[in-house]
């Protein structure tokens, strides 16, 4: 597997990260870096071995269903930048 | 040869839980914006999601209706997208292992058209956990968005369908049986102007025996006429294109219902790109067969096989089993109401077919609602199938009973309705009549048989309308005829 200064851009893009050229190709260098310890890895032969979705062999632990958190709204909002009627003010966003 | 449409359904349905599926918020619909919207649901640094064991439940009672594999082991995954409404900047979803595998559901598509009543079987490919995303307000901020996260984290079952839906009337028959589904077993209340029920429409179009077209994706449908009406539109849409020449790209449209069309919301290209990866904030999630046992003692008797059951042990047609059935509300009324009078469970339908849900009707009013018990109903009918009193008489004891209360007993014996059937009072009040109108009884008895109404229409005013109209009818047959 082999990763181009385009894929870097995208994901970029896509991480909302703005980079310039310089920035996109250092990161570039260090992810195929990366790349390089993956292909390592997937050189191991794991037949037979279940992925693995966590580090950890636990599993999930569940709460009941209740209500435990009330309303702490104006907490909330006192470190928000911009609020007004009891909503957060974000820039204009439409689709 | 015509073109075949191909249509898939995903449902968003809204679980039934008081707290979000990942924090102890309330999930209660109407609340002043923001106000349960806590530090999990806001994203803030350092805060760790933990399952909610109610949404979880809820999931496991769907699979366990729909015949579906619930996975002993499933894992959320987070999917990668920007927008305000979720401050994370990734919904927790669940992605290759979900909660729900391969089940189906069987609906039944009324008659339209060409086409004749039938019953189909759609298959459905899965269903998992996901969280809610809040709301965007566009409007009055003097060019900002407010945005409102108390919907934020809401649990969500996402339903997926199988691409076996074949036309607009299907895919509604589809909706609407899920819809009574997730009532019934109480996993979702349903309300859809709240937004608690959601569709999307995948529609493609091809020729039957070649593969299947390219699909387009009407997003958030939240009523069963937009539906029918998109799903109607794009594949004309479609099919027009393609017969110009033209090609489907795959893209995501919106419905606007007041031009009735479906318009571009992005292409393929511009397609986010979501980047599924395990929440390693989350551990697998394992289901035990003893977990999925217990909650298979909760599931209520399901509409299907209660529709059968009232065909066959209690004699309905399956036309009044479908009504009956078409909410739990409604079902157990009928039944609650069935057991007052056993025998009479085609009285009993009648009555909830016919008047009950007219009146209910004229006040607008839902099942839940209604002002009578079926405790008083079952008083009344029991009343009528013991020939207390006639049907002209039940409908003025109903009547009095959804506007005032009371018990058909008590009403009966205020309102005096009770028949006589005492055959020495009638046979006195026919012997009057008879005698008082010798012309008629002549007419009669010369063949004119139309006269006899008029002695009927006499026979009831006399026994002021109480007079039981059978009795009433064979004792004046016999004296006429002399």
């Amino acid at each position: 597997m082999s990763l181009t200064l385009e894929d870097v851009k995208k994901v970029a893009r896509l991480a909302r990260l703005a980079m310039t050229e310089q920035e996109a190709q250092a990161a570039h260098a260090q992810l195929a870096n990366i790349f390089g310890l993956i292909e390592e890895m997937q050189a191991v032969d794991t037949s037979g071995i279940a992925p693995m979705s966590h580090a950890q062999d636990v599993t999930q632990r569940l709460r009941e269903d209740k209500v435990t958190e009330g309303n702490q709204r104006e907490k909330f909002q006192a470190i928000a930048p911009q609020v007004q009627a009891g909503l957060y003010l974000v820039p204009q966003v439409i689709e | 040869m015509t073109w075949e449409i191909v249509i898939g359904l995903e449902v968003h349905t809204q679980l039934s839980t008081h707290s979000k599926i990942f924090s102890g918020a309330s999930t209660a619909f109407g609340a002043e914006p923001n106000t349960q919207a806590c530090a999990v649901d806001l994203a803030l640094p350092g805060v760790l999601p933990v399952l909610n064991k109610g949404a979880v439940e809820r999931a496991i009672k769907f699979g366990l209706a729909t015949g579906s594999a619930i996975a002993p082991r499933s894992v959320f995954a987070r999917k990668n997208y920007f927008y305000p409404d979720l401050p994370k900047g990734y919904q927790i979803s669940q992605f290759d292992l979900p909660v729900v595998g391969n089940g189906q559901l069987t609906i039944h598509v009324p008659a339209s058209g060409k086409t004749e009543a039938h019953e189909k079987v759609v298959r459905i490919t899965r269903a998992h956990l996901e969280e809610d995303a809040g709301k965007s307000l566009h409007e009055d901020f003097h060019g900002m968005t407010g945005i409102d996260l108390n919907r934020a984290g809401t649990p969500l079952l996402e339903i997926v369908s199988e691409p076996d839906i074949r036309n607009a009337a299907e895919a509604v028959a589809y909706a609407k049986a899920l819809h009574t589904l997730v009532r019934w077993i109480g996993i979702c209340d349903g309300n859809m102007q709240e937004g608690s029920f959601r569709c999307d429409a995948n529609v493609s179009v091809h020729k039957p025996g070649t593969p299947f077209g390219t699909r387009r994706e009407i997003k958030n449908l939240n009523s069963f006429r937009f539906l029918e009406q998109a799903i109607n539109y794009e594949a004309h849409w479609q099919i027009e294109t393609l017969e110009n020449g033209g090609t489907i790209q795959q893209a995501t449209v919106l419905f606007d219902p007041d031009k009735g069309e479906t318009r571009m919301m992005r292409t393929k290209e511009e397609a986010h790109d979501y980047r599924y990866f395990p929440d390693p904030d989350l551990l697998p999630l394992e289901i035990s067969p003893q977990w999925i046992e217990e909650v298979r003692t909760t599931l209520p008797e399901l509409p299907q096989a209660k529709q059968a059951r009232y065909v066959n042990e209690l004699g309905l047609s399956a036309y009044d089993a479908g009504i009956l059935t078409a909410s739990r509300e409604m079902a157990d009324f009928f039944e609650a109401t069935q057991r007052v009078v056993p025998k009479d469970a085609k009285l009993c339908a009648n009555w909830l077919i016919g008047e009950v849900s007219a009146q209910l009707n004229r006040d607008g009013l839902e099942m839940a609602q209604c002002p009578i018990t079926a405790q008083q109903l079952g008083g009344m009918l029991k009343r009528i199938a013991d020939s207390t009193i006639s049907n002209a008489g039940a409908k003025d004891v109903f009547r009095t009973m959804w506007a005032e209360g009371g018990d058909a007993d008590a009403i009966i014996e205020a309102k005096g309705l009770k028949q006589v059937s005492d055959a020495g009072a009638l046979e006195k009040i026919v012997d009057e009549i008879i005698a008082a109108n010798p012309a008629q009884v002549a007419e009669y008895r010369g063949g004119k048989e139309k006269v006899f109404g008029f002695f009927v229409g006499l026979a009831m005013k006399a026994s002021k309308g109480k007079a039981n109209p059978a009795q009433m009818n064979e004792i004046l047959k016999r004296k006429l005829a002399g």
